[in-house]
């Protein structure tokens, strides 16, 4: 960059940079901008995928041992390994191609951005197979999903109410006016009519132990799984269907994001055959690597939390 | 200069429809921009004034009150509140100041040609439209439907208010709810753009000399709003991708039907919306600090404290979404600690309305229309954020909560504040933007008008909501009706007024006396260009000064407008050196 703006400095005004937009001093400031720019809206896209992240979170802190039976009864941790690795690798070959862009080595950016697109496509490959697993399984998302409320199989029936005297939730009495005075000064407030939150029983959902730990095993075929699924408490097994939706949003969006990113990619391999960059413009190829990078590390986040979960 | 020079400016630079819907002139975006985000306002403001009438009974009058209609006109009042709710906050209010004013005005007063990125901000204002256009179409089917039994296609309709709670959206509330969202996601993602767009062009397109703090006030409230929208809009986004994938596969997030967590999505709807509430007011203060001073000819009193009170309100504003869920089942603890963080907003608030009054005093204030809007914000102001605290007690909250004390307030702060500011601002810059001069007389009347229309609608709303009366009701016991009435004769009254500075500027359009570079003495960089300004702004690069140094500038009657003060001896009194000292920083 800073050739380009010496150059224009010797030759003033008569030196014609075609990639100069007429509001900018110099071509540094045209990419300071661009790239701070990307930078917000990468904050943005972190912002948009962290609202999922909370709701996993305060999910899996609700229902730890939901996230943990689906995980390991559904999710496979080799393809999840693969697909990171796969990741990564396109991550490394996207780098290269900025630092081939800023060396004018255009064989090399060609090379590079194939090698990222053959990659971007590698997952979602695979993430085509697992998704069909899931399919196969009955195990999609929402109503697509044997877990989930909407169906009235054996599976996903709201946890029993507990017969109780008493309402669940006390209605207070009026906070003001007279009655409330009178009310106040005539009774005490009785802990003992202070009842838990939830209807379950308190032994199955807090003091839950998990299942034997006969095997550390993944349970696998059916019946095993369903044993699993039968040892949760009636809430967890409610919340199943929660897990499964948390998966697909967030691998479904990210899918979007790898797509959209394939396709800034390509859009940068057309414009490299057009020779539109050299060491003196490549700002789109930085901007395409910084957008790639981010879709590479939000999923590092999620393989882990979704597949590793023990 | 040559009198072709003389006449070039953005608005004959180039001539044809192409050169207007494909322009990269950050001027013709926002002139673009005003054209839509004014047709909204006038839309939200006319189901406004339905709204009111329809309320103008205890049984909604405008339907046979047999029963076969009973809940036909109900969903029609729901349709009607939504409409306005939705059209004037995600098309009119967020938009307005920064999109209109900001877009216009920013890069001139930094003393750039342009914003950062003028592409990225030519296709913010077409997602703009895009999603103006799904969401008026979806609302709009709605009133159709329920008033006329007319069905577009598409028509579904909304009736959940702006809020989209659930369980409500999720299960029951009408089909046009998943179109509608979309709309609002849209409309979210130009907002977006627009945010980056700003953050960009003040870290980056500064020219020598304009140190941060040397820039105009307003552009420190853009920076402030731009970095909420920025940092609170993704989450709208996904809450409201969540929100569609709730109603359409039933994920079981939101819907507790499924396991999922209603009050969840009102924590994360808040966790936008408020601080949507501090990208509404925001800029809305920048142009009273920017109007308070020129139009009191007095340099601003505590530019330092203004302009990092806006950076502490955006920041603050993140952290009270709570105090919209006192009543939603969130812990003791949860809920002080929320309604301690909401008090802490009103500081910077207060800092603000204070400097705002120490640069009134002793000024020579003239009430030109923009100054009598900006007075209109300091009062309306500090009663709509006096009631807030109201509202931020946890016990006070409690009775208030849902009744019309909530409306009273959040239209004080909205219409009492953002409007009148919002209008101050293109009274202000009116000139500056087409050239033109408007009559101040009917701008003056327009103003104390609204004013008077204003306080009739909203303060007896806070009496009845004192009173209990429900917000969002179709009908209400007779006991109110008085209030009802008293707030429909207001709202007409604004509608008048309304109307009213619309003609006024028309007819400046048309007819007003050709405008001075710079009718009002300001000394912020858009006043050093010609108006209307020139393709590229600046005919010469500008020099920067401090932008309050209003005695740099004289008047000169020959032109009604203001020049640069020819160089002087050096001045007599102490104060007067105070005031053309040059700031250093």
């Amino acid at each position: 960059m800073s050739t380009a703006s010496t150059e224009i400095s010797a030759h003033g005004q008569a030196h014609y940079d075609p990639h100069l937009a007429h509001h900018f001093d110099t071509p540094e400031q045209q990419f300071t901008s661009a790239k701070l720019g990307m930078w917000i809206f990468l904050g943005t896209e972190i912002l948009m995928f962290g609202g999922l992240f909370c709701a996993y979170s305060i999910y899996r802190h609700n229902h730890p041992l939901v996230f943990k039976f689906a995980a390991e009864a559904y999710l496979s941790t080799k393809w999840g390994a693969i697909n990171t690795l796969i990741l990564i690798t396109s991550s490394l070959t996207m780098a290269w191609g900025v630092r081939a862009a800023q060396l004018n080595q255009k064989k090399l950016l060609i090379t590079c951005l194939v090698l990222t697109l053959m990659g971007a496509a590698g997952f979602l490959g695979i993430k085509t197979i697992e998704y069909s697993a899931k399919w196969d399984e009955h195990v999609w998302v929402g109503s697509w999903n044997k877990y989930n409320g909407d169906n009235d199989a054996s599976y996903a029936t709201p946890p029993p109410e507990q017969p109780t005297t008493q309402p669940m939730v006390q209605i207070p009495p009026p906070a003001y006016g007279p009655a409330a005075i009178a009310d106040d000064a005539n009774t005490p407030l009785d802990v003992s009519q202070i009842k838990p939150r939830y209807s379950y029983p308190l032994s199955q959902s807090i003091q839950h132990q998990p299942p034997k730990r006969e095997s550390d095993q993944r349970p696998t075929g059916e019946q095993q799984v369903d044993e699993r699924y039968k040892q949760l408490s009636a809430s967890d097994q409610w919340h199943v269907n929660t897990f499964f939706s948390c998966y697909f949003l967030m691998t479904g969006l990210h899918g979007i994001h790898v797509v959209v990113g394939m396709g800034v990619i390509s859009w940068i391999l057309m414009r490299t055959l057009r020779n539109d960059f050299s060491s003196e413009y490549f700002t789109p190829v930085d901007l395409v690597g910084l957008y790639w990078h981010l879709v590479d590390l939000i999923w590092i986040f999620l393989f882990p939390l979704l597949y590793l979960i023990h | 200069m040559s009198e072709e020079l003389k006449t070039d400016n953005y608005l004959t630079h180039e001539r044809g429809f192409l050169s207007w819907a494909l322009t990269l002139d950050h001027k013709r975006i926002g002139l673009l921009y005003m054209i839509f985000v004014l047709s909204a306002f006038l839309l939200g403001g006319t189901f406004a004034v339905l709204l009111r009438t329809s309320l103008l009974t205890p049984n909604h009058w405008m339907f046979p009150s047999d029963p076969a209609h009973d809940t036909q006109a109900k969903l029609f009042y729901n349709n009607m509140f939504s409409l306005h709710g939705t059209v004037m906050v995600f098309m009119f209010i967020i938009p307005a100041i920064p999109a209109i004013l900001g877009n216009f005005m920013l890069p001139m007063m930094l003393g750039a040609k342009d914003v950062a990125f003028p592409r990225l901000n030519l296709m913010s204002f077409y997602i703009y439209c895009l999603g103006a256009i799904l969401f008026t179409w979806i609302l709009m089917g709605g009133i159709l439907r329920t008033a006329f039994n007319i069905h577009l296609p598409f028509g579904f309709g909304l009736d959940t208010g702006w809020t989209f709670y659930t369980p409500f959206s999720t299960s029951k509330a009408e089909d046009g709810m998943v179109a509608g969202v979309l709309g609002a996601f849209i409309l979210g993602f130009s907002s977006i753009l627009t945010g980056v767009n700003f953050i960009a062009s003040i870290h980056t397109l500064r020219p020598r000399g304009m140190t941060w703090f040397r820039m105009p006030l307003f552009l420190w409230a853009l920076y402030a709003t731009s970095i909420i929208q920025v940092l609170a809009t993704p989450v709208l986004a996904i809450t409201l991708l969540l929100l569609v994938a709730e109603r359409l596969l039933h994920v079981g997030i939101f819907d507790s039907s499924l396991g999922g967590d209603p009050v969840l999505f009102q924590h994360f709807f808040w966790f936008y919306s408020h601080p949507a509430v501090y990208i509404m007011i925001l800029p809305a203060m920048g142009v009273i600090s920017e109007v308070i001073s020129v139009h009191s000819r007095k340099h601003i009193f505590g530019y330092n404290f203004i302009a990092l009170s806006s950076v502490a309100l955006a920041l603050l504003g993140f952290l009270v979404w709570g105090h919209h869920m006192f009543v939603a089942g969130q812990s003791n603890l949860v809920d002080s600690v929320f309604s301690l963080l909401t008090f802490s907003v009103a500081i910077p608030s207060a800092v603000k309305v204070f400097n705002w009054l120490g640069t009134l005093y002793r000024g020579s204030i003239r009430f030109t229309p923009a100054m009598l809007f900006a007075m209109g914000f300091i009062l309306l102001f500090t009663i709509g954020g006096l009631t807030g605290l109201f509202l931020g007690a946890l016990a006070t909250d409690v009775p208030l909560h849902d009744t019309y004390f909530v409306i009273a307030h959040f239209h004080y702060v909205m219409v009492g504040s953002m409007v009148f500011a919002f209008l101050a601002g293109m009274y202000h810059w009116f000139p500056k933007m087409f050239g033109k001069m408007c009559n101040p007389t009917w701008g003056r009347v327009a103003a104390i008008l609204l004013f008077i229309g204003f306080n009739t609608t909203f303060f007896p709303q806070f009496v009845m909501g004192a009173h209990g009366a429900p917000r969002r009701w179709a009908t209400y016991p007779a006991e109110f009706q008085p209030y009802h009435v008293i707030s429909t004769i207001g709202s007409y009254v604004m509608a008048i007024s309304l109307i009213m500075v619309a003609l006024n500027w028309l007819a400046g359009l048309l007819w007003g006396k050709k405008a001075p570079a710079n009718p009002w003495g300001g000394n912020s960089l858009e006043w050093h260009c010609p108006s209307p300004p020139p393709h590229d702004n600046f005919t010469t690069p500008p020099v920067v000064d401090d932008p309050y140094n209003l005695a740099a500038w004289e008047y000169d009657a020959s032109i009604e407008g203001w020049v640069p003060r020819k160089p002087q001896p050096a001045p007599a009194g102490r104060a007067a050196a105070d005031r053309t000292r040059p700031v250093t920083h």
